[in-house]
């Protein structure tokens, strides 16, 4: 094992009645970086994470931490700490004894305990608060608790369940900042699971996309954006549109698809396994779709689309459209006074750069 | 390892309740059920028969005492349950904050004293020299002293009284459940009081009318206080034959029959109205 | 019907004095029997003849012996506050253990000992307190027929008196002590064993401590329906009968403001019960 590594899993297997919830899962975490594993619900992701905490054990595989096998050590044993989905604050104990909990476990002395605690409360930003109940304090407030709760202990490695979920839309943008900037802090090692792919993309420096047990990519958010591995990825992080069509030919780099009305389009192959003749999916994000009048770069493909309806919503403006063989396409609208009015069920043409579209074969 | 250290703590935990269920429950019960087929030939020779049971069924006095108290036992339990709705509406749905606990906290009351205070506290008021009769002379209403207890007007009043906590608790915490919206939509729809009343609020209400309903009739049927001391000479109640035969008369056999019989009653008046509204036991009281 | 729904005037006072009306029901018997407790005459009706602590204090000087200086009920009353100690004491620990096994384990048969569980709810008290004397004092007078062994336990007596009422205290207070198991979040354990307790430190310190109330409300229950029995007890009960039995014979000899004495005592003594235990539970 890499010394500098402090979370490794080898072939991590564990099935329910048969069906494998996580499905032979490697992963390396170095020390000190902030891990996501991004899934839909009921991709394995909290399993694998209730395996890590010690609540479930692999039925095949290891879990190694800081060069130690874990697979055999309770819960309670393990220098791993983990912030719940629902907090599982204790509401039967203050602040001050939900933190000081984990060092009464390790016996450390009541002055050392009052001093750590209000320590982790001043650096989380709650100073002065070990004598409220947890129940009075707000959902932002207890997210910070139950965070100093676990690094208060100085855990190796803290796993975090999706705390963010409860949160409103307002305080969790702020949160995803706050985490980020808490784990540069502390360097403890994060591993975050979560199924919001702009909570894995803001706060993560590597991100696992999962999907029915096994990891899809793991990449840097923005590797993850640019260069999707799988169709899955390419689908699952940031918007994206999906025009399908037959693979004619290949040049080089990129894929040249004839659409289900005839048209010839072009992206660049993004997997090997493409044949010619065969069904492909391209893949080009809203911002890279083009609302072109005639002004074309030479080497854009493009489609005419018919305007369906004009979706506001700020910087993050799109139109609707419905392009050839009834795909529905989005485009992004810039709103800085560039973009065009449009009517419903106007003609236009969309195009892109081939550079930028990914192609890859279709998923039957 | 891991499964026999959990076998371990299931049958830890399983012993007590065992112990409790079977020598409390199970087994007084069966041997009272078999004291009730044995036939005391000479004072140590018995014999299996069903004399007892024969007893019951060609003594008018007992089967018709046990049919009174089952028929009486049920108007109790329907007149608690139609007293006790309003009342656990109002404070489910119409009092607020404060009042709404003192209200229920009201509601208890009752159950801070006995049975037998609270008969007692109904036979200082009903009786001929009681205050009732008192008031109603001293307003004119009456010229000589009115007996009002030792009929069966009194014992059910008494009866009613003892229930009604138990209505209340039950119904105040389904109400309570009640979703407003549901009300709101049923009078949207264009429905009127009756008709929500009877198509949401007592669908929704049903759990608790049948855990109130079966607490108050088993409450009802087994009592003993308030049918002795508030029932006239010719009311009597079915436990009260039970307590005779094994107190007075040390007649067990007799007594035992008796005591099948009445849990035979309640369980079959039990079991029809759970079937009737569709409610399990577990439902209702788990 | 609802507040947002308007109601007519009329419908609203009939509503009110309905409600007064039922409250006034409600109270008034054990108002009237509390106060003549306080009457100076020797007999529980009216005219009032002024008030009067005799009821209390007397010591039998004047004719009137006064509860405190009764020994029959002194003794009544001892006699049901050991019986109803023990009848807590046993039923809020089988509580407890029930709670665990039916809201914790899975087992075959889960179901049907969970209805056997139920049963004595649906058991009239006389008749559970018939069965326990036909099962035990019989056995007792097998015994000493058949061997010469005087199984003296199995008589009527305490011993018999705590073990009907535990028979159907002990279901409700599983019910009292479940209910409340049943909204803990397991996930306060996990977060428990994660912050480095052993399974047992995290239940004595996450998980009992959320059961606390219920366990406390469960004995206050548990000691007033002990308390208050009448008809499972007066069929178990022996030469030491507690309160409500004594109550019981008092009054068929006839009705003395001694009673009304104790009955306010009682209902006192229980409201203050009840407060604490409600207390307790309000808190959290």
């Amino acid at each position: 094992m890499a010394s500098d590594s402090d979370l490794s899993c080898t072939g991590l297997v564990r099935r329910f009645s048969g069906h494998a919830a996580v499905d032979h899962v490697s992963l390396n975490v170095p020390a000190g970086t902030f891990f996501s594993i991004l899934g839909p619900s009921g991709c394995g992701k909290t399993t694998l994470l209730r395996m890590l905490a010690g609540f479930d054990k692999p039925d095949q595989g290891d879990i190694y931490i800081r060069g130690q096998r874990m697979n055999d050590v309770p819960p309670n044993r393990r220098p791993v700490n983990m912030v719940f989905q629902h907090l599982a604050l204790f509401p039967t104990m203050s602040v001050g004894d939900n933190i000081g909990y984990g060092l009464k476990r390790q016996k450390v002395p009541l002055a050392e305990r009052r001093k750590r605690i209000a320590e982790v409360l001043e650096q989380v930003g709650l100073p002065g608060l070990e004598g409220r109940n947890p129940q009075q304090l707000s959902g932002g407030q207890r997210q910070r608790v139950a965070l100093a709760r676990c690094l208060v202990l100085k855990p190796t490695l803290l796993l975090l369940d999706e705390p963010l979920g409860a949160l409103d839309l307002k305080l969790r943008e702020q949160m995803k900042v706050e985490l980020k900037h808490l784990q540069k802090a502390f360097g403890t090692t994060f591993v975050y699971i979560t199924h919001d792919q702009s909570e894995a993309m803001v706060m993560s420096d590597q991100v696992a996309v999962m999907k029915d047990g096994r990891f899809d990519q793991v990449a840097p958010p923005e590797a993850l954006y640019r260069e999707p591995a799988t169709p899955f990825v390419a689908g699952f992080v940031g918007d994206n549109n999906r025009i399908s069509g037959d693979l004619v030919a290949v040049q080089g780099e990129l894929a040249e698809i004839r659409l289900d009305d005839g048209s010839l389009v072009r992206g660049r192959i993004a997997s090997d396994d493409l044949e010619t003749g065969g069904r492909v999916d391209l893949f080009i994000r809203p911002e890279s779709l083009v609302l072109a009048g005639d002004a074309l770069n030479s080497g854009y493909s493009g489609m005419d689309a018919c305007i369906r309806s004009t979706l506001f919503d700020g910087a993050n403006s799109r139109v609707e459209a419905e392009g050839a063989g009834n795909n529905t396409l989005y485009a992004r609208l810039p709103q800085d006074g560039s973009a065009p009015r449009f009517n419903e069920n106007a003609t236009v043409r969309l195009a892109w750069d081939p550079a930028l579209a990914r192609v890859f074969g279709a998923r039957i | 390892m891991q499964s026999s250290v959990s076998r371990l703590s299931l049958w830890l935990l399983l012993t007590p309740f065992l112990l409790w269920i079977v020598l409390l429950v199970l087994l007084p019960h069966l041997q009272m059920l078999r004291v009730s087929f044995q036939v005391r030939e000479s004072w140590d020779t018995l014999a299996w028969g069903i004399d007892q049971y024969r007893n019951f069924f060609t003594e008018s006095y007992y089967w018709r005492t046990f049919v009174r108290t089952g028929v009486m036992s049920l108007f109790t339990t329907f007149l608690t349950l139609i007293i006790a709705f309003p009342i656990a509406w109002y404070i489910a749905r119409l009092a607020r904050g404060k009042a709404r606990g003192l209200l229920f906290l009201a509601c208890l009351i009752p159950f801070w004293a006995s049975e037998l205070v609270r008969t007692y506290g109904w036979m200082i008021l009903l009786r001929e020299s009681g205050l009732i009769s008192s008031w109603l002379q001293l307003l004119g209403l009456a010229d000589a002293p009115v007996e009002m207890l030792y009929n069966d007007v009194a014992v059910i009043i008494g009866l009613v009284y003892n229930g009604l906590l138990f209505m209340v608790v039950p119904l105040v915490t389904t109400l309570d459940g009640l979703d407003e919206n549901l009300v709101e939509a049923g009078y949207d729809l264009g429905g009127g009081h009756l008709t929500v009343m009877r198509e949401v609020v007592v669908p929704w209400a049903m759990p608790g009318i049948v855990s109130g309903c079966i607490v108050v009739f088993m409450l009802t049927l087994g009592s003993y206080l308030t049918p002795i001391l508030m029932g006239g000479k010719d009311s009597a109640w079915f436990t009260q034959q039970i307590f005779t035969q094994f107190i007075t008369r040390f007649n067990w056999e007799q007594g035992a029959a008796l005591g099948v019989l009445l849990l035979v009653l309640s369980s079959v008046i039990v079991w029809v109205g759970l079937r009737l509204s569709g409610q399990s036991l577990r439902k209702v009281m788990g | 019907m609802i507040r947002s729904v308007p109601r007519s005037r009329w419908f609203d006072a009939l509503y009110l004095g309905y409600l007064v009306a039922f409250f006034l029901y409600l109270a008034l018997p054990l108002a009237v029997t509390g106060a003549f407790a306080f009457n100076d005459a020797p007999y529980p009706s009216l005219p009032w003849k002024g008030f009067t602590l005799d009821w209390y204090l007397a010591d039998g000087t004047g004719g009137r012996t006064g509860l405190f200086h009764d020994d029959g009920l002194l003794s009544a009353l001892w006699v049901s506050v050991q019986i109803a100690f023990w009848v807590t004491l046993v039923s809020v620990a089988l509580g407890c253990v029930n709670a665990v096994l039916f809201e914790r384990l899975d087992f075959r048969g889960k179901e049907f000992l969970y209805l056997l569980m139920l049963l004595p709810l649906v058991i009239p008290g006389v008749i559970l307190g018939v069965s326990i004397l036909v099962f035990y004092s019989g056995m007792a007078n097998d015994a000493s027929r058949s061997w010469g062994i005087e199984l003296d336990v199995f008589r009527p007596g305490m011993t018999l008196v705590v073990m009907g009422q535990v028979a159907f205290i002990s279901t409700l207070s599983t019910l009292v002590i479940a209910a409340r198991l049943r909204k803990f979040d397991r996930q306060l354990e996990e977060a428990a064993l994660n912050l480095g307790a052993t399974p047992l430190v995290a239940w004595f310190t996450v998980t009992l401590p959320w059961l606390l109330p219920s366990i406390a409300g469960a004995a206050a229950m548990a000691f007033l329906m002990s308390f208050e029995n009448f008809n499972t007890t007066v069929m178990l009960t022996g030469s030491d009968t507690p309160l409500t039995v004594a109550l019981f014979n008092r009054l068929r000899e006839g009705s003395t403001p001694v009673l009304n004495a104790v009955a306010l005592l009682l209902m006192v003594g229980s409201a203050l019960l009840a407060l604490i235990a409600m207390g307790r539970s309000d808190k959290d």
